[in-house]
This record gives C-alpha cells, structure tokens and sequence, in this order.
C-alpha cells in the first residue's frame, strides 16, 4: 500500500484551511492510505475536520526529548522518525513560512529528495511541477528516491471534502534536541492579519499609496472581503509598509483566488510573486500601464477613489 | 572570523527565459549574482569589519559564474572558490555536498552565509542540506541578526505578521533574506580591487562526489503564457465597480 504522510500546520484556530488542498493532493493518488501528523498535542480536537477530507490516521507525535512548541530541530527529528515508523512514501506539507523550514529540516535529516513550493503533484509517477525563474516557466521535476518530501503552494490544489473514518494514534518518538536552536520569542505586530501567503484574497497596495496611513483604506476593504493586505516593492522601499507585506521577487509568493492591485505598475519582479493568482484585477490611473496588458479585469482610476466605492458596492451587496 | 558565503550565478530577474531542448534555457541572457545571496555577502562583509577574518565565496556553478563573482567580491568579500560543473541546474543535495567539500578542504567556518532561495531553480533547501552536513544549526530567512561570541540572535518572518526570534549556536548557517540589510552599490576602486582578488577553481569531478544518482531531475521546462489584455470596465466609477464586482460574483464565482 502507498502512504502518504501530512504535516498539519495549525495555528490560533486549529487546522489551517490550506492543509486540505494538501490532503487532497495526497489523496490523487488513488490508492493511497492518509497519515496526519499533528505536533501541537490537540489531535483529537481536530478528528472531524481531517476526516472529513479523507485523513484515515490522525498521529499525534510526542517525543522523548521534551516539549515541541520552541524546537524546530526536534520536531524535524520526531516527524523524520515518524515517517520511518509509519512507512511514509511521500510526506507532504503546506509550502508556508513553517512549513518550508520543518520540510527542509526533514528531508536533511533524511537525505531525501526535497520539491518545495510545488504547484502540482502526481505521486504515483513521483513527478511534480513547480515555479523556475520567478513563475516565468514551470517545471516538472522527476523524484528518484523514496521517501520523498513536498511542500505545497497554499491555494494551488483545490480541496474536496472525501469523508471516512479514521483513526487516532499516539506516537512518541525517541528523539532528543540537539540543543543548538531554540526559538525565544514570536512577537506579533499585526494581531489577527490574515495570512498572506494563505489567503483567498489579497489587496495589494502600490507606492501611489503614499503613505504608511493610507493602506487604512485597503485594510477597510479588505475587512469586508476577508482578504490579507499586500504591498509593492517600491511601497516597501520607500517606508509605506514592513517587507513582512512585500509582494514579488524579493517578497512573498501567493496564490489567492483574487488579486486586486492597486497602483501597481505590472513589473516582472512583481508578477513572480502573485502570477499564479486565479483572478487578477488592476486598479491604475494609468491606462497604458503594463499590468492592463496581463490580468483579468482592470479599472482605470485612482485608487483613492475607486477603492472605498469597492469597499462601499461590497459592504451594501453583503448587507 | 572565517566566514563562508555561498553564492549563485542566475539570469537576471527582469530577463527573458527562453525555453531550449525541453528542459534548458537559452544562457545568453544576462546573469547576476542570486539577490539574496547579496544579503548573505553584506551581512559576513560588516561582520568581518567589526570582528576581523575573512570572507569566503563559494559558488558552484559553470565558468561563466567568475563575472558574479567578481561582482561579490566587490562587495567586500575577500576571495572566492569556484567549484566548476557543466550544468546550470544540479540537484541541491549534490550542491550542498559540493559546497560542504569545497568549504571544508578551504578552512574550518565559523558561521556560513546563503541567500534564503535562488531566483532561478527556487529550491529552498540548500542551507538546510549544508548545514545538516557539517552538524550545524541553521535559521533561513532571516531579516534580522546579531552574533555575539558563541551564539546568534535570528529573526525571520513567519507569517500572519508575526516574527520568531530564534537562539541559535555558532558555527551555524543563516539563510539571508530581504530586509536583513541594504547593500550598498560598491564604488569603482572596488570594483577594481575586485579584479585582482583570487578565485580558485575546483572541478566538481574532483571531489570525490557520486553524481551519477540526482535524488531529483528537471524532465521538462515550459514557459508559464502570460494572461492577455484585461477586460477594462468603463463609466463612473460607481458603474465600474458594480460591473467587477458583477463579473467576480457570477463569472468567475469567486465573491
């Protein structure tokens, strides 16, 4: 039987809505036999939700070598111990900030084949496709050994409910912490901000926006939406938003469902981060802009004015 | 301090990709020095200033990688070594082997340098695979650091608007990320001096490495088309909106 290993990222909420997209790439397999790995000691908190997408073994993986939470390399330790014990053939988890680190430590560990980021995923040939040179080509990459391991672009594999039962098992590895990574602190600066590499909807800010008060009015916007606020490079350079915001090359990649862009001028650094966005929509004053050359639907007009009549149509439809 | 910086020779970021033979590109375009591996060179450059030691390039890549090289060199670093294979793409298990020979038969590190990804094949693991190694820690993606004697201080972005701060033991390896400092453009007498600094070259045949089994392979590479023309609404800005709004609700489902 082939086995298929998921790391679950959970955060304030449980289960992170982009994990069944994760699932559900595992499932394409057809034959496969779904393992959970959850870290955080709440499993059984989480039984319905993973069972719903076709989790048939929920592992809620302890260790011998103490508390998780602040030990990446332990937990890397413990879940490269769990993928032996359980046979896992692929392991795969969501490409975001953590999951890219836990993955990668994983598969050092391992000295297994490694795809993060990865945007499509046929385990039974082991090939893969992902984003080269910034989303201007895509390739597909041949996996030569097993176990492998994947990380998944949030949002790129749409998840479909595949209800059944499954199982919860107490697994305690017998790993200790190296001792030489510890995380001290997680400072929070912005509570309750969406994810932005997570999000269905992201409204992204560009340097017309002016100032750091400004993206006040995208974040209105954003509230009704349920959408995550982005910025540009350039924004981000001249000190309207924190990098943690910047959309692009040198910033964050996403993949929402819709992208709006205000102010955004189109330029191909830009593009690399957000051009596997399902829908992309442009604000501009410009009309000669080249992001009207390359997204979905485009107004032409000052964000200024365009963007608080979008939050108002929006609020007024919800109501 | 000996410090390692591992740097990548990549098609700039504005260039136009054109696909070759299925799996290559065209290498006429031009290349630079991997964005983030700038950061890995500025950050071990102003380290050194402040403690003393040496900054070492390490690049795996074609010969043509010498012109980046220089180009980090003239940031500050003090020398390079160029271990030479004939590919531009090379699985990053057997990268992280090279550079872990190179960089061992050169010295013993106190801390190495990576930038957080390459532009080019966006693998992501690279610092990780070298660090496990050498038995080192590593932290990537890194926006903040401080480095006392024995042990660092690390911040990275985990998502959400959150930032980890991360303890982490020297040697260690950092993943460099943007916002970790602002390179500053080197001046012409050091591009210059760059000229004269040593670069050794190493043939990667020669470092006792197994390459006949990649643990991954690129089978093909196709150019991603871009959208077309957007689809312009026009009237009042009122009307405009009610028209996207309509289109994002009944077209596309997405509202």
């Amino acid at each position: 039987m082939f086995k298929a290993g998921i790391w679950i990222e959970t955060g304030e909420n449980g289960v992170k809505e982009a994990n069944f997209g994760v699932i559900t790439a595992a499932r394409g397999h057809g034959d496969a036999e779904i393992h959970a790995f959850v870290l955080d000691g709440n499993a059984d908190a989480y039984q319905d939700a993973l069972q719903s997408y076709g989790v048939q073994k929920i592992v809620s993986l302890g260790t011998d070598g103490g508390d998780l939470s602040s030990k990446p390399d332990l937990q890397a330790a413990a879940l490269a111990e769990a993928v032996n014990h359980f046979e896992i053939t692929a392991f795969l988890g969501l490409s975001s900030a953590r999951g890219r680190d836990l993955l990668a430590r994983v598969a050092a560990l391992m000295d297994a084949p490694l795809v993060q980021d990865c945007i499509g995923i046929d385990l039974s040939s082991q090939t893969v496709s992902k984003s080269h040179f910034s989303g201007k080509t895509v390739a597909t990459v041949k996996i030569n050994a097993n176990p492998f391991v994947c990380s998944v672009r949030p949002n790129t594999i749409e998840a479909q409910i595949a209800p059944c039962q499954c199982e919860l098992i107490e697994y305690r590895a017998s790993v200790q912490d190296p001792g030489k990574l510890a995380v001290k602190e997680i400072e929070k600066s912005r509570t309750g901000a969406v994810d932005l590499t997570e999000a269905n909807i992201i409204i992204t800010g560009g340097y017309p926006i002016g100032a750091a008060e400004n993206y006040n009015l995208l974040q209105q916007c954003a509230d009704v939406l349920g959408a995550a606020v982005g910025a540009s490079r350039a924004a981000v350079d001249a000190g309207y938003a924190p990098h943690s915001m910047q959309i692009g090359q040198t910033g964050k990649t996403v993949s929402p469902k819709l992208y709006i862009g205000c102010g955004l001028s189109g330029s191909v650094q830009h593009f690399a981060g957000m051009k596997t966005s399902k829908v992309i929509v442009a604000i501009n004053t410009d009309a000669e802009a080249p992001i009207f050359e390359k997204c979905d639907y485009g107004i032409i007009g000052d964000l200024f004015e365009v963007v608080p009549v979008l939050t108002q149509v929006l609020r007024e439809q919800k109501s | 301090m000996q410090i390692y910086v591992c740097v990548k020779h990549v098609p700039d970021t504005a260039a136009r990709i054109t696909v070759v033979g299925g799996s290559g590109f065209a290498e006429t375009c031009k290349f630079i020095v991997n964005p983030y591996d700038e950061y890995a060179v500025e950050e071990a450059v102003q380290l050194v200033k402040r403690n003393g030691g040496e900054v070492v390039l390490v690049t795996v890549g074609k010969e043509s990688a010498v012109s980046s090289m220089r180009s980090a060199l003239a940031m500050g670093a003090d020398r390079g070594i160029l271990v030479k294979t004939d590919a531009q793409f090379l699985d990053s298990a057997l990268t992280a082997q090279a550079l872990k020979k190179a960089i061992a038969q050169d010295g013993t590190a106190d801390m190495i340098f990576c930038g957080r990804q390459s532009i080019d094949s966006e693998g992501m693991q690279t610092p990780f695979r070298l660090a496990q190694a050498f038995g080192m820690a590593v932290v990537t993606d890194v926006v903040a650091l401080s480095v006392n004697e024995n042990q660092a201080i690390a911040e990275h972005d985990i998502g959400g608007g959150a930032t980890e701060v991360l303890q982490i033991q020297l040697p260690c390896v950092i993943g460099a990320n943007r916002g970790l400092n602002d390179p500053p453009y080197p001046k012409l007498p050091q591009v210059l001096r760059a000229k004269k600094k040593e670069i050794k070259q190493v043939d990667i045949a020669d470092l006792g490495l197994d390459l006949s089994f990649p643990l991954t392979e690129i089978i093909k590479l196709e150019a991603v088309p871009e959208r077309g023309k957007a689809k312009i609404f026009e009237g009042s800005t009122r009307e405009s909106v009610e028209q996207l709004v309509k289109a994002l609700k009944e077209e596309e489902k997405i509202l």
